[in-house]
C-alpha cells in the first residue's frame, strides 16, 4: 500500500485478512473471480477439475483480504474467503 | 471433494451460501459464466444481512431459467406457470397478509407472457418484491426475441436482428405505480445486493431490474464472446444514475446501462388502502383476515 | 368439523343460483376469492363481494382469468380455502392453471356458470357445453370432480360438497352449473352453522425435518403445509418427486401422474353421486344433469302416461362418471336417452360405459334454451320401440 502520507492512526490500523477456499470441482470456469479480486489474489490454473473445467488458483496468498468479492460473484458458489488474523498496517507492503 | 493450495478439502456445503441452499440439489443447472449464481448469491446475502424471518418468505418463480431460481432456495418455493407467478404471488400474499413473497422470475416470463400481471400488481401496489433477472433473451427455450431484446439484437426468431422495440422495464414499473424500482447488473454485486436489502425492508411494489449475461445464448448468437466478456461490457459501460429520470433508461444494444435507484417512495399498499377502506365504511362490522392467514381451524 | 358461523347466512331465502352458490362457498369456509366478471357468473362473486368484508375473506378482482385461477392456488397455499368463479371463454383461460392446481395437488374450487358457446357464444343464455372440457380441458394426464348442480338449493349443498370433496382429495374441483340454474330465484334453505359438516384443511402432524409435500406412505393423498409454517417445502408444476423437486424421467412420471390420476379414479365409487327415480324395470332411463334433469323430469310424465317404462338417472357428480351403475342398468335396459344443452358430450361416456348392451341416444339441444318435455317424451317413446 503506498501512502502519499503516514495516516495518524496508521500504527492502530489493522488491514483485515483472508484466506480464499475454493471448491475446485464445483468451478464452471467463468473467470469472474480472477477478473475481478481487487487485490489480484487468483489467477486460472491449468489444472482441470473432473468436469474438465480451469478452476482458479490462489497465486497471492498474502494479499488477500476477505472482502469476499470473489464469494459474492462466483455463479457456481465455488469460492469464499474466510477472515485470517488481521495485520497491522505497518507491516502491509506496496502493491506492485 | 476438491482442495485448496493448503490442501484441506472443501466441501460445497462450506460455502456461505449453503443454509440458504437446497444442497440436495446443486450444483444448479445454469451455464457456465451465466450471472444467474451471482444473483442469487446476492440473495441470500441480502436475507442474511436483513434478518427477515425466512420461514415467513415465499418465493414465486415462473417458468425460464430465472424461474428455477425457487427450486434451489431452501425457503418455502414455487415453481408456477409461465408468467403466472405475479397473480400466484399475489393469492399468497393475500391468504396469509403476514407472509413476506418474493417473486424471483426473468424478463420473459414477467413482462412477455406476464405483463398483463405484471403491470396490475404495480398498479394495486400488492405488496411483492420482484426480482427480475434481464438477460435480454428468452434462454431456457433457445434463445428467442424477448421484449428487452435491444433493437438490432439477434436471437433464434429474429434472425437478422430485432426491428422491435423494447421494454424501458424502470421506466414501465414506475409509470404503473412501483415503489421502489431500481436497476442493477450483476457485477455491481455489493449494490445489487444493499437493493435488494432494501426491497425486503420495503412494502409495495418493488422491482428490482438486474442485467445478468446469458452467455449460451445472447452472447453466442450475437458473437459477444462469454459471459465475462458482457461482465467487461458491463464494467464499460453501466453508468450508475440514481434519482434518474425513468424516461431515459432504454437499453440500446451493446450501450450504455443506466443502473441505480430510480423510485423510492411510501405509497399506502393495496392491502393497506383495503382496510382502511373497509374500515371507514364498515367500522365495528369490518372483520379483516387475519396476519396468519384464513386458515379455519377445526371446531 | 362445523361450520365457521361467520359464513353462514341461516334462515329461509329466495335466491338466485348465483347467490346460492357464493352463500355455500362461505359457509363452507372459503375465504379467499379472486375472480374477473363474465357472464352469468359474476353474481357470484358480486354477492361474495358484499359479504367478504365481514367474515375475514378477502376477495379480489384480478385482470384476467389466468391471474384469478392462479391467485387462487397461491391463496390455497396459504391454508385458506379459495374458489374462483368463471364461464365458458373464462373457463378456457384457466385451463392451463388447473392443470398447474391438479399438478400441485392444490385444493381449491372453480365454478363455471356455464353458457351458450363455443367462443362468445351465448353470454346470457344457458349452455351445458363445457362438460366434456371440464374431465379433460387442460393438457395431460389428471382427474377432477365435477357436480352439476339442478337448483340454487343445490347450488348452495353441492358448492359445500365441492370444497369438502377438494380438501379430501387434495384436487380442483369444479362446480358446473348452467346459466338457467344460475339465474332461476327458488327458495333456499340454509341451516344452522352446526348442520353444517365441512371438512377443513388439514395440515401435517410431521415436523418440517420429517415432512416431504408428497410423500403419501401408500396412500392416495399426500399431507399438506402451508407457506408460512416453516416447512419451507418446494412445489412445482414439472413433474416432481416426494420431495417435491423436479425429476426428468418416465420413471417419475409414472409414478408421479398415475397417482393423480387414480387417487380419483381408484375412488370413483365413493365420489359419484346420481339420482335414481323409476330405474327398476324400466325399458328406457334418461341420463340428464343440471337444468336438463328438470326438464326431463316433465318428459318423463308424459312419456309414463303414454305407457312407457321410464326410468330417470340424474348425474349429481359428472365427474368421476358413474360408470359401475351404468354399466349395471344398461345390462337390463333397452336405451339410455341423454338430452343435454350441448351436441352430444356426455351421452359419449353413457354409450362408452354401455358398451352396446343398451343404446345410447343422444339429445342435443345446441343452447340458449332447454328442451321441450314434449320433445324428450317422444324420443323416450322413440328408444322404448
Amino acid at each position: 500500500m503506498r501512502y502519499w502520507r503516514r495516516p495518524l492512526d496508521f500504527d492502530r490500523m489493522h488491514v483485515p485478512r483472508g484466506a480464499v477456499r475454493i471448491i475446485v470441482e464445483r468451478c464452471k470456469g467463468c473467470a469472474f473471480c480472477v477478473e475481478y479480486c481487487p487485490r489480484d489474489v487468483l489467477e486460472m490454473s491449468r489444472e482441470f477439475n473432473r468436469k474438465g473445467y480451469h478452476p482458479p488458483k490462489v497465486v497471492k496468498a498474502g494479499e488477500c483480504v476477505n472482502c469476499n468479492l470473489c464469494e459474492m460473484i462466483c455463479p457456481e458458489f465455488a469460492i469464499f474467503s474466510v477472515p485470517q488474523e488481521e495485520s497491522p498496517c505497518a507491516q502491509t507492503q506496496p502493491a506492485s | 471433494m476438491s482442495t485448496t493450495q493448503e490442501g484441506t478439502e472443501v466441501r460445497p456445503d462450506e460455502h456461505p451460501i449453503a443454509p440458504f441452499m437446497r444442497m440436495d440439489r446443486m450444483p444448479h443447472i445454469w451455464c457456465p459464466e451465466c450471472g444467474l449464481g451471482t444473483v442469487v448469491k446476492c440473495f441470500a446475502t441480502a436475507l442474511q444481512e436483513s434478518g427477515v424471518d425466512l420461514d415467513k418468505l415465499a418465493i414465486v418463480s415462473g417458468i425460464g431459467c430465472t424461474g428455477r431460481t425457487a427450486g434451489y432456495m431452501k425457503l418455502d418455493g414455487f415453481h408456477t406457470t409461465h408468467g403466472r407467478a405475479i397473480p400466484f404471488a399475489t393469492g399468497l400474499k393475500l391468504g396469509r397478509p403476514e407472509l413476506l413473497v418474493t417473486v424471483f422470475s426473468g424478463d420473459g416470463d414477467l413482462v412477455g407472457i406476464g405483463g398483463n400481471h405484471f403491470i396490475h400488481a404495480a398498479r394495486r401496489n400488492m405488496d411483492l418484491l420482484v426480482i427480475l433477472v434481464n438477460n435480454f433473451i428468452y434462454g431456457m427455450t433457445g434463445g428467442q426475441n424477448a421484449p428487452t431484446t435491444p433493437l438490432e439484437a439477434k436471437s433464434s426468431t429474429m434472425p437478422f436482428g430485432n426491428f422491435e422495440r423494447p421494454f424501458n422495464l424502470p421506466h414501465l414499473a414506475a409509470s404503473c405505480g412501483a415503489t421502489y424500482v431500481a436497476r442493477w447488473t450483476c457485477l455491481h454485486v455489493r449494490r445489487l445486493t444493499k437493493a435488494m436489502g432494501e426491497g425486503l425492508k420495503r412494502k409495495g411494489f418493488r422491482l428490482i431490474e438486474v442485467i445478468a449475461p446469458c452467455p449460451t445464448l445472447y452472447a453466442r448468437l450475437n458473437k459477444l464472446g462469454g459471459g465475462l466478456d458482457l461482465m467487461r461490457f458491463y464494467h464499460d459501460d453501466a453508468e450508475v444514475r440514481n434519482g434518474a429520470d425513468t424516461r431515459e433508461l432504454d437499453i440500446a444494444y451493446q450501450q450504455r446501462i443506466v443502473c441505480g435507484k430510480f423510485v423510492d417512495e411510501e405509497r399506502p399498499t393495496f392491502l393497506e388502502m383495503m382496510h382502511e377502506h373497509y374500515r371507514g365504511i364498515l367500522g365495528e362490522k369490518y372483520v379483516p383476515m387475519p396476519p396468519e392467514g384464513g386458515l379455519l381451524r377445526g371446531q | 368439523m362445523r361450520a365457521d358461523p361467520a359464513g353462514v347466512l341461516t334462515g329461509v331465502h329466495y335466491l338466485d343460483g348465483d347467490f346460492a352458490c357464493g352463500e355455500g362457498a362461505m359457509a363452507a369456509g372459503c375465504r379467499f376469492v379472486a375472480g374477473y366478471p363474465i357472464t352469468p357468473s359474476t353474481e357470484v362473486v358480486e354477492r361474495i363481494a358484499r359479504r367478504f368484508p365481514s367474515m375475514g375473506g378477502t376477495f379480489i378482482q384480478m385482470e384476467d382469468e389466468l391471474a384469478s385461477m392462479a391467485a387462487i392456488i397461491g391463496g390455497s397455499w396459504t391454508g385458506t380455502k379459495s374458489m374462483t368463479v368463471t364461464s365458458g371463454p373464462g373457463f378456457s383461460l384457466m385451463m392451463e392453471n388447473i392443470g398447474l392446481a391438479a399438478m400441485m395437488e392444490t385444493p381449491c374450487v372453480v365454478v363455471n356458470v356455464q353458457r351458450g358457446g363455443p367462443s362468445t357464444g351465448l353470454p346470457t343464455m344457458v349452455g351445458q357445453a363445457d362438460m366434456m372440457q371440464a374431465r379433460w380441458g387442460s393438457h395431460g394426464d389428471y382427474a377432477i370432480i365435477a357436480v352439476c348442480p339442478q337448483s340454487p338449493q343445490e347450488a348452495f349443498d353441492l358448492t359445500i360438497d365441492a370444497f369438502n370433496l377438494s380438501e379430501l382429495y387434495r384436487v380442483p374441483v369444479l362446480v358446473m352449473m348452467d346459466e338457467c340454474v344460475g339465474h332461476m330465484t327458488e327458495k333456499v334453505v340454509i341451516p344452522p352453522a352446526e348442520a353444517i359438516e365441512v371438512v377443513p384443511r388439514t395440515l401435517t402432524g410431521k415436523s418440517p425435518a420429517e415432512y416431504w409435500p408428497y410423500q403419501t406412505n401408500g396412500r392416495m393423498v399426500p399431507e399438506f403445509a402451508r407457506a408460512g409454517d416453516g416447512y419451507r417445502f418446494h412445489t412445482t408444476g414439472l413433474t416432481h418427486d416426494e420431495r417435491g423437486y423436479p425429476v426428468m424421467s418416465a420413471e417419475c412420471q409414472d409414478r408421479c401422474v398415475r397417482r393423480l390420476v387414480e387417487k380419483i379414479r381408484g375412488d370413483t365409487d365413493r365420489i359419484v353421486r346420481f339420482e335414481e327415480e323409476g330405474t327398476a324395470g324400466a325399458d328406457v332411463v334418461v341420463v340428464a344433469y343440471g337444468i336438463t334433469a328438470r326438464v326431463a323430469r316433465a318428459g318423463v310424465e308424459l312419456a309414463r302416461r303414454r305407457g312407457v317404462k321410464v326410468g330417470l338417472f340424474r348425474l349429481v357428480v359428472a365427474w368421476p362418471f358413474p360408470e359401475r351403475r351404468i354399466r349395471e342398468l344398461a345390462a337390463g335396459i333397452r336405451a339410455f336417452v341423454v338430452p343435454e344443452i350441448n351436441c352430444g358430450q356426455m351421452v359419449l361416456e353413457v354409450e362408452r360405459c354401455a358398451a352396446g348392451k343398451a343404446a345410447a341416444v343422444s339429445l342435443p339441444h345446441a343452447g340458449g334454451g332447454v328442451h321441450e318435455p314434449e320433445r324428450i317424451a317422444e324420443a323416450l317413446i322413440e328408444a322404448a320401440q
